[in-house]
């Protein structure tokens, strides 16, 4: 088996994973949430559903923030982007996704000037060296990535860089957890709570999963053992009838986040009173944007953006997909007409993407069917 | 993008705006560790941090660090890509 021949604590898995099947009850079945790309990511690189009992079935959610914007977003920086005094930066995964005409890479190839960063403090850079130019980065991402976008424009204000604006796409988990759970499509049993999220927000923010709807969450690192230890802590928590946060990834995540981050959120940021997810549809109170204050900073007060809403492309299933209704390979496009060298949804996009996931590494795991006779 | 990589911070580039030198796996870049500025998670010299865009987001211990960089590596591409975006980067 893949994880136990790659993976250096494979005993300790092997372990852990009896321990889960001796909490199964006989007869019940057990689904989980993850909502963070790497989770994502981590099991099907693992085949860590492949330790695990047929009883418990990992569903994947909306943790992927690239996945999550929706096409209109997308449309409304390529517009940006193609604006003659615009350097539009972005990190690399925005570059390739879909929107109705092209990608941003595609614009790039046409002549805009759209420049991959690796962090938004690279995009105020380059903002410096080009006083003539306006420089705007896509900020996208949640809680985990907020805090960098925040401190940037401190910075930018700090210095009175006003050559330099954010197109804010920022979205927080917590509203899209309980759009989740307020669905009829999906009755879980309960949540892998996103690791690097939490080390913003802490714990706490998930305590309404345990008091309004009565589920188990285990906040979780990214290495398959990690996975395993939360799975076995919500199995623990369902057969002791209780329902609590709990955090398996104490060694990062604090109780109470990193309250600099949060500041810095608070300081440059409010909420909007609503935001469209990529198949979530609209969720009120879901994503950030600047204060009014810092208008000059804001991409959407500089720049007439569109802002029409566009229905994704009928093929995708991403909204099934992000909302674990469906797995990947239901889609019927999925491996054929979309693949992550031509995706048709964001889904395929970035290796967090619960169908790049899957078309990367899952196709003979995830299913369920046994494995090929790899097993050493 | 969405991956946190452990590193080493060997040097203060500039205290004021928060921006010190770290090494990632061999690669040293200016990252900004002004989220972990104070309180129990201070960082300084020789201290290992989580790094995410550009930021140190946690303060992590040596062992964390290297079982992190295990399982990081391990990845493959994705971690490749990483490297490369961090590699590139030029914050100051
Ligand atoms: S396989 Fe492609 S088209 Fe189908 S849901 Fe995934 S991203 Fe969308």
């Amino acid at each position: 088996m893949k994880f136990v021949d790659e993976f250096r604590s494979g005993e300790v898995a092997k372990r852990v994973a009896e321990q889960i099947a001796g909490l199964a009850e006989p007869g019940r079945n057990y689904k989980f949430m993850e909502v963070c790309g790497g989770h994502t990511h981590t099991i099907y690189k693992h085949g860590v559903e492949d330790l695990l009992p047929p009883e418990i079935e990992l569903v994947h959610g909306p943790g992927c923030p690239v996945c999550v914007i929706p096409m209109g977003r997308q449309d409304d920086a390529i517009a940006i982007a193609k604006r003659p005094e615009v350097i539009f930066t972005t990190f690399g995964d925005m570059m390739r996704v879909p929107a109705s005409q092209g990608s941003l890479l595609d614009a790039k190839a046409s002549g805009a000037d759209v420049r991959m960063v690796y962090s938004p403090l690279d995009a105020l850079r380059i903002a410096r060296e080009n006083p003539d130019r306006e420089v705007v980065f896509f900020a996208i991402g949640f809680e985990t990535t907020t805090p960098s976008t925040a401190v940037t424009l401190l910075r930018a204000r700090a210095e009175g860089i006003t050559n330099f604006s954010l197109f804010a796409n920022h979205v927080t988990i917590i509203p899209a957890i309980r759009s989740i759970l307020d669905s009829p499509d999906l009755r879980l049993n309960g949540f892998i709570g996103p690791g690097h999220v939490s080390t913003v927000i802490g714990t706490r923010p998930y305590e309404f999963i345990s008091r309004d709807y009565d589920l188990p969450i285990a906040v979780s690192g990214f290495e398959p053992l990690d996975i395993l230890q939360g799975v076995y802590m919500l199995m623990r928590q369902l057969a002791e009838g209780r329902s609590e946060v709990e955090n398996q990834y104490s060694r990062v995540v604090r109780e109470e986040g990193n309250p600099l981050a949060l500041k810095a959120i608070a300081e440059t940021m409010e909420l909007r009173t609503t935001f469209e997810w990529r198949g979530l549809g609209f969720i009120s109170q879901s994503a950030l944007k600047l204060r009014d204050e810092l208008a000059v900073w804001d991409a959407e007060v500089r720049y007439d953006i569109p802002g029409v809403r566009v229905a994704d492309p009928k093929a995708c299933q991403c909204g099934e997909v992000l909302k674990g209704v469906i797995k990947p390979w239901q889609c019927k496009v999925f491996g054929t007409s979309c693949t992550p060298d031509r995706p048709i949804g964001t889904c395929m996009v970035s290796s967090e993407g619960a169908c790049a996931a899957y078309y990367n590494y899952g196709r003979h795991a995830g299913r369920r069917t046994p494995e090929p006779a790899s097993v050493a | 993008m969405c991956l946190g990589i452990p590193g080493q911070i060997i040097e203060w580039v500039d205290v004021k705006t928060n921006i010190a030198k770290a090494e990632v796996s061999g690669v040293r870049r200016a990252v900004n560790v002004g989220l972990l500025a104070d309180g129990p998670d201070a960082v300084d010299v020789g201290d290992w941090v989580l790094i995410h865009v550009g930021f140190a987001m946690s303060k992590i211990d040596e062992e964390e660090a290297k079982s992190t960089l295990e399982f990081l590596i391990q990845l493959g591409d994705p971690w490749h890509e990483e490297l490369a975006e961090l590699e590139g980067s030029k914050i100051e």
